[in-house]
């Protein structure tokens, strides 16, 4: 028989005691690895989804309002700013792209976002198939939002007024129709539906305007329009810092930062997570506890079943063996244990994130980080198992066996 | 097989024992009898090599078990001595098999399965082995307990005590298993008693 089978035995012959530890460990573990996940995994999404602009040009109101709804797509716009407004930008020497972005449609909860094909360019997204959008209401689809809606090439969907599914009355008389799908890209890119200026501009136009040809109506009409906002990349650092303030002081629009907004909303996040992993840590040295707690009780009620192992011919060190492997059975199980669960939290998270806006995350194999906690998980587990176990190299054999 | 020489201990709170010399040859068993609190339990546990004596050698099989180091004592131990304990000693968390595989399995790997479901038929206990320990009657404890101390097929094995809670009858008939068992296992008796109706049983007697 070997010690770990002994080890094994010992261990679920008191469940009870088996059960509070683990249960403690796995708290930890879960709280700890799903908080890192969801800082990581936000973290790097909302990197990837801000880095093609430095600054978002939109109607007065909360500079963080802006770049969540222009850049992130979560929350509703701050209004309206007129195309001319911001023409001066398009082509002032610091800017390296100003692309335009107008919405307010959705197709069962995906946004119909009007811009250009730069947009497209800015995220390097290319086509998985199909071809860019030509003439107005024609429409590529996120790779995402195609699988989830069920949309193909050729295909024909009706946008709805409002940015949330099953809101306003539908533009039954203005159809869209599938001319791409884009490729997957891990940005907000894969859940918008993404069309010309001139489709949304239409689609709200209500057919009440003189019946020029296409083309030519735009070319005038597109002085007055309105865009919802004007994303921008800099040329030059320069920008950063003059372009902002001017708009701010000069024109009616107000100028936000992503870099800098976002770092704010992570700050305010980041002090979430150093309270959650306070509570985590507390709860793993309360684990740590509890192990050494219960070792050293199931040690000294079993002091004869010891004393009875060195007289079957167990040397001490192979008995510290057999003890010590019953904290390393708890550290492991619990590891893995609350790995699950923390895993299973950030799958709930996702789904719920899904359901409201879009944005999901991944289920992740283990990473560095977390390979490293469960070291330090061994380490600590081990020594509250050492120091239980102090008493095992001072056992009496005679003196146990003898006392009744 | 078994001999000792001028034997003495002394505990801390400065009770002290010294002992009679023994010499057993290798197909006799022995007795040894005395009253309680002179040292029967302390001579058991010198022979066995769980106490060290403070004076005189301990010879089992040809190694003097007395100059050994702890490791190799409970390795010498583990392989050539049983013991049968007074108060029954189990693995409670083990089931009775896994106690016996477990006597077997220490300090080399001898398990005999064979051996273990013979020993369990003869001693009645082939249908609990699958029970914990816990779960068995006061005789089945003790005949497990026999198992225990034999299941290696040890050189010597000690009896402490081995009838104290018995009726006649019981008694009679746990001394002839003991013997007989001894003998199956080629293994040397040695009953430590204070119990005067074992005298009977054995020729080789030593009082303490």
């Amino acid at each position: 028989m070997s010690i770990v089978y002994l080890a094994y035995k010992n261990l679920v012959s008191k469940p009870l005691n088996l059960a509070l530890s683990l249960l403690l460990l796995m708290l930890s573990v879960s709280l700890v690895t799903f908080v890192f996940q969801l800082r990581d995994q936000l973290d790097n999404q909302l990197d990837r989804n801000i880095a093609p602009f430095d600054m978002v040009v939109g109607a007065k109101g909360s500079p963080l309002q802006l770049i969540l709804s222009s850049v992130l797509h979560i929350d509703a716009p701050t209004g309206n700013i007129k195309l001319s407004d911001v023409k001066l930008l398009q082509k002032h020497p610091f800017v390296k792209a100003a692309i335009p972005v107008s919405y307010g449609d959705n197709y069962n909860g995906y946004r119909i976002l009007g811009t250009k094909k730069e947009y497209l360019q800015r995220y390097n997204v290319g086509l998985s198939e199909g071809k860019l959008f030509e003439k107005p209401f024609e429409a590529v689809i996120g790779y995402k939002a195609a699988r989830l809606l069920g949309l193909s090439i050729g295909d024909t969907f009706v946008g709805n007024h409002g940015l949330v599914a099953s809101q306003g009355h539908s533009h039954d008389d203005k159809p869209y129709i599938v001319t791409g799908i884009l490729e997957q890209s891990g940005t907000v890119v894969d859940q918008l539906i993404v069309t010309s200026l001139e489709s949304v501009w239409d689609a709200h136009d209500h057919g009440d305007e003189h019946d020029h040809d296409e083309d030519h109506h735009h070319e005038h009409a597109n002085e007055d329009k309105e865009i919802t906002s004007l994303l921008v990349k800099f040329k030059s650092p320069l920008g950063m810092v003059q372009l902002p303030r001017y708009i701010n002081e000069n024109t009616n629009a107000q100028a936000a930062l992503p870099g800098f907004e976002i770092q704010k909303l992570m700050n305010l996040l980041g002090s979430g997570v150093k309270t959650i992993n306070g509570i985590a840590i507390a709860i793993l040295l309360v684990s740590a506890f509890s192990i050494f707690i219960s070792l050293l009780k199931t040690i000294r009620e079993r002091r004869k079943e010891l004393a009875l192992l060195r007289t079957y011919g167990l040397g001490t060190p192979k008995i510290l063996l057999s003890v010590l492997l019953e904290g390393v059975f708890i550290s492991i199980i619990g590891f893995i244990l609350g790995w699950i669960l923390g895993r299973i939290g950030i799958w709930f998270v996702s789904e719920y994130m899904q359901g409201t806006n879009g944005y999901y995350l991944e289920l992740l194999s283990p990473d560095k980080f977390e390979l490293m906690f469960f070291g330090i998980i061994f380490v600590i587990t081990l020594v509250a198992t050492l120091l239980a176990s102090v008493s095992i190299f001072k056992l009496n054999v005679a003196k146990t066996l003898s006392d009744a | 097989m078994i001999s000792t020489n001028n034997l003495k201990y002394s505990y801390e709170d400065g009770k002290q024992f010294s002992f009679p010399d023994i010499n057993l040859k290798s197909d006799e068993h022995l007795i040894i009898l005395g009253s309680s609190g002179i040292g029967k339990t302390t001579l058991l546990h010198l022979m066995s090599g769980l106490l060290k004596p403070n004076e005189g050698t301990i010879t089992i099989a040809n190694t003097e078990i007395s100059s050994l180091t702890q490791g190799d004592i409970d390795k010498f131990r583990g392989e050539h001595l049983g013991i049968i304990f007074q108060q029954y000693q189990f693995i409670k968390s083990l089931s009775v098999k896994d106690n016996l595989i477990l006597r077997q399995s220490y300090p080399k790997r001898f398990h005999d399965k064979k051996r273990l479901m013979d020993l369990a038929e003869r001693l009645g206990l082939t249908e609990h082995l699958n029970k914990k320990t816990t779960a068995l009657s006061q005789g089945q404890q003790q005949r497990l307990s026999i198992a225990l101390g034999l299941i290696h097929k040890p050189k010597v094995v000690f009896a402490d005590e081995p009838t104290s809670n018995l009726d006649d009858t019981n008694c009679d008939k746990v001394i002839e298993l003991l013997k007989e068992e001894a003998e199956i296992s080629g293994s040397n008796l040695i009953i430590i008693t204070h119990d005067q109706r074992v005298k009977s049983h054995f020729k080789n007697q030593v009082v303490l």
